[in-house]
């Protein structure tokens, strides 16, 4: 793939991950393959029956998570996925040392991914991390 | 053609109000319209620039009340 849009999470504050979804949302939207991976401590939201609630770098990370009218980073991930068919790909090391299986993650999630082949992958492409 | 459909937005911050459009837009069929409501500035640049970018018709933007109104037609 290139000319795509590809964004590394490992950040589990709130901040990070807000952008990081706002832009997978709305570049999927319009029409741009994207591709997400997720590793460190930014794939805990996204296993199953897990807590959303991530914490905050700084005040406009409070002023979001107490505002209802901001959407939620893990809703703009999984819309970037189903309206755009972006790819939400968990990193393989991650899921080892967190022992979690494919199963534990959230439906629109992939298959596990080596950064080798995610940063092979992004050749030619944007790349963004938070 | 149906009437056009109402999406309201308001009080919901960036990509909120776009990403509710692009929900109901792909729902529509070719020649709908639609009017976003929105009391968030950015999208009334930004909703232009995706219709744009996507191929779809842009019919009005206003801001009535310190509320967007801005009305698309879905094209294809």
């Amino acid at each position: 793939m290139s000319n795509g849009i590809f964004i590394i999470c490992t950040s589990g504050t709130r901040e990070k991950l807000q952008m990081a979804a706002m832009i997978a949302a709305v570049g999927a939207a319009s029409g741009s393959a994207v591709s997400v991976f997720f590793s460190m401590n930014a794939l805990q939201y996204f296993i199953k029956g897990g807590s959303t609630d991530a914490p905050v770098e700084g005040e406009f990370g409070s002023l979001m998570a107490n505002n209802e009218g901001v959407p939620r980073f893990k809703d703009l991930f999984l819309q970037a996925a189903d309206l755009g068919d972006a790819a939400l790909l968990p990193c393989s090391m991650a899921m080892d040392l967190m022992e979690v299986s494919e199963s534990d993650l959230d439906a629109e999630f992939g298959a596990p991914t080596g950064l080798t082949r995610f940063l092979s992958d992004a050749e030619g492409g944007q790349l963004y991390t938070f | 053609m149906n009437e056009t459909k109402i999406i309201d937005a308001r009080n919901t911050f960036c990509p909120g109000p776009l990403m509710e459009l692009i929900t109901y837009i792909r729902q529509a069929d070719v020649g709908d319209s639609l009017e976003l409501l929105s009391t968030d500035d950015g999208t009334a640049n930004d909703v232009p620039e995706w219709i744009e970018k996507v191929g779809h018709e842009m019919i009005s933007s206003e801001k009535v009340e310190g509320v967007w109104h801005i009305t698309v037609r879905k094209t294809k």
